[in-house]
């Protein structure tokens, strides 16, 4: 007969998941009920780790905002349950980009299979002129413009120093509720 | 005849007991029947009538393409299809026409499948439940079934539906619920870390995800690289083994499918398990396991050891760090994946012009839900410069350690390892709203996104019916490229396990009462 012991493994990540269920959602910094997750939440965080500066950097990197205090705490926590990670001993272990890394990858020969298509491909943007993408007029407007046609010029630098993000009604609030 | 496997369907229409148009109508009466399911998110009734009428003639001429030709067929709306709106359930895509079909899809239509329609999913195939889509979630057909309205015994069902059904699993539920409501005969999801295999096990159908490497990725809307895996949905093993011999095999569109040659196989219709050895992974019995699916996976190891087969009890000693570990990998690459996603060449673009980066930056936050975007954010944290090594390294390192651990497992003379799919049956929809996408993901993908970390094959099995009467699946996983093993051993075990056929008149009365009333659940 097949009797299944539990496994105490999987408890570090399933009690965080569970424990979820005691906490509110709002603000997240009430203390938890749980005694078993207080313990975890030490460990793993031992400072707060979202810096307005951060998330600001992170907005501007992957061009989405945070929008809300939600959003920040979904960071938050993701980077908490990521944390357990650093439980397990990988010295000596190289990094698996692949599952397919003992086989040669596939190269095709470098003929022109198919194109001509470029009416089929613009009817998809929603702004084009002639044979051209349009990007809002600005003064990046000819990198982005020749973004499919015109490589050459890559040499453009597309990341300026300030990218102009939407304000956010919420932005000023959920940066005071910080300090 | 709708309730039919894709195999006696196909022998119906080779001996002209029915035709595929009337096959295509029928499809397309009950895909209307069932609207409120919302599995369709694209029903392409004038296309799917002018190839069933191809086929149609085919077969009059006695030139049949295969044992796919006049089946109807749905795909993921994650797919691209020619000439046919592609959508991944996000606003970013809405209106998206794409103008070439995925290779997988080409691969059908090559065979004479009949596309019956695009089904519904979580935006970018990011979830679990088949919730978090723009066109709203999926309904599990098993909602509506005799089998769980009896063991619910309720009798004022009409008054409480709307609070008691059940979610269909995702991401692929749409998919799910298609096939197992007798809509289509065999339909694609994709699966990054169980999108296809869930939905499965909580709609009560086969749910295979191939090898890593084995069919081709060209034309699927990319989530994780190097974990997708386009996924088959089927109502029984053979089936899955059909659709698979015609979808795998070499693209030279995606260099990431192998080069080895693929011979589509039949099953063995006598299955002598008793050479096999089934391996039970340990750390799979975790805290969160239900009583009834712990029960049912004791009984099938049983039901092996019985039947002369080896079933040893394993270890995956890193099991417990996979999910985390799926959990940095995906979001990392979910941050690169979208970053094409501008609002220049397809897709939403804003109305918002100032500038080029303002557009950008509107167009993502008008075209991604708060998931979505926090997977983004989530994923540019961990590959910022200073947390590269601390997270993203670390996370490849311990996929390796996970990788290994079924190398290890399988060279102790392993053929099979069988799991849960899921920790328990469905939910209703109320339930599972209560926790965010990401805390559902962690808990429903628990026991499927290794097999996506190390690459290798695994099905899900429809296996018994709860104590409510849903659905409980059973997880197979095999070694890499060694499908035909896999499926022979999922063969063998659906035989014994005699899963129920989903008892649907109730639904269909239930649709019937709604339609009386003139209730558009979703218009």
């Amino acid at each position: 007969m097949w009797a299944l012991r539990n496994s105490g493994c999987l408890c570090a990540a399933w009690s965080w998941g569970r424990s979820r269920l005691a906490r509110g959602t709002a603000g997240g910094r009430q203390t938890d009920q749980n005694p078993e997750w207080q313990l975890e939440e030490q460990k793993l965080l031992p400072q707060k780790k979202v810096t307005m500066e951060l998330l600001d950097h992170l907005e501007r990197l992957a061009l989405v905002d945070f929008r809300n205090w939600e959003g920040v705490e979904r960071l938050e926590k993701a980077i908490q349950f990521a944390d357990q990670l650093h439980e397990v001993n990988t010295e000596g272990i190289e990094p698996m980009d692949s599952v397919l890394e003992d086989r040669c990858l596939y190269l095709r020969e470098d003929n022109i299979t198919e194109g001509n298509c470029t009416k089929e491909l613009l009817q998809n943007a929603s702004q084009t002129a002639d044979e051209y993408f349009e990007s809002p007029p600005d003064s990046l407007q000819k990198a982005a413009f020749c973004k499919l046609r015109c490589s050459f010029f890559a040499g453009e630098n597309l990341v300026t120093g300030n990218i102009p993000l939407p304000k956010l009604e919420e932005h000023e609030s959920f940066l005071q509720d910080s300090n | 005849m709708l309730r039919a496997a894709l195999r006696e369907v196909s022998t119906a229409l080779k001996e002209g007991r029915v035709s595929p148009t009337e096959l295509c109508q029928r499809c397309l009466s009950l895909i209307k029947t069932t609207k409120f399911l919302n599995a369709y998110i694209t029903v392409t009734e004038d296309t799917a009538l002018r190839q069933a009428e191809e086929s149609e003639k085919r077969y009059r001429r006695g030139q049949s393409l295969g044992d796919l030709d006049g089946i109807p067929v749905a795909v993921k709306d994650n797919f691209s299809t020619a000439g046919i709106e592609t959508t991944c359930a996000s606003n970013m895509l809405k209106g998206y026409i794409p103008p070439y079909n995925a290779t997988v899809v080409q691969k059908l239509l090559d065979q004479g499948a009949v596309l019956i329609g695009k089904t519904n999913l979580d935006e970018f195939a990011m979830g679990s439940g088949s919730t978090d889509g723009i066109f709203g979630p999926v309904r599990n057909p098993w909602s509506y079934s005799r089998q769980y309205k009896e063991k619910c015994g309720q009798n004022s069902r009409l008054e409480n539906e709307d609070s008691s059904w059940l979610i269909a699993g995702g991401s692929s539920g749409g998919s799910a619920a298609a096939v197992s409501s007798f809509t289509c005969f065999a339909a694609l999801g994709s699966d990054t870390g169980g999108s296809t295999r869930n939905p499965a096990a909580h709609c009560g159908v086969v749910g295979l995800k191939p090898t890593y490497g084995l069919v081709s990725r060209h034309g699927l809307i990319p989530l994780v690289n190097s974990m997708d895996v386009p996924g088959i949905l089927t109502r029984c093993v053979d089936d899955a083994a059909t659709v698979l011999g015609v979808l795998a095999g070499h693209d030279p569109k995606d260099s990431t499918t192998v080069q080895d040659p693929f011979n589509p196989f039949e099953l063995p219709s006598v299955i002598d398990v008793s050479k096999f050895c089934i391996g039970i992974p340990k750390e799979y019995h975790i805290p969160g396991l239900s009583s009834e699916t712990l029960a049912v996976w004791s009984k099938a190891a049983d039901l092996f050891e019985n039947a002369g087969a080896r079933v040893i009890e394993v270890s995956l000693p890193h099991t417990c760090y996979s999910i985390v570990c799926y959990h940095v990998l995906c979001t990392a690459e979910v941050a690169s994946n979208m970053a094409r996603f501008d609002g220049l060449e397809y897709g939403h673009r804003s109305n918002i012009d100032k500038s080029t980066e303002s557009m950008y930056a509107a167009t993502r936050r008008e075209g991604f839900n708060d998931v979505v975007r926090g997977r983004i954010l989530s994923g540019n944290y961990f590959l910022l410069k200073q947390n590269y090594e601390k997270y993203f390294i670390k996370a490849q390192k311990v996929r390796r350690l996970i990788a290994n651990d079924f190398v290890n497992v399988f060279n102790s003379g392993v053929d099979v390892l069988l799991t849960p799919t899921t920790l328990r049956d469905a939910v209703p929809y109320v339930e599972f709203i209560k926790e965010d996408n990401r805390t559902r993901s962690a808990q429903d993908d628990i026991f499927t996104q290794a097999a996506n970390m190390s690459g290798l094959p695994a099905v899900s099995i429809p296996t018994a019916l709860s104590e409510k009467g849903l659905p409980i699946g059973l997880q197979f996983v095999g070694h890499a490229f060694q499908e035909l093993q896999l499926l022979t051993v999922a063969k063998w075990f659906e035989k014994q396990a005699k899963f129920p056929i989903l008892q649907l008149q109730e639904m269909l009365d239930h649709a019937d009462a709604l339609s009386h009333q003139k209730i558009s659940l979703f218009s």
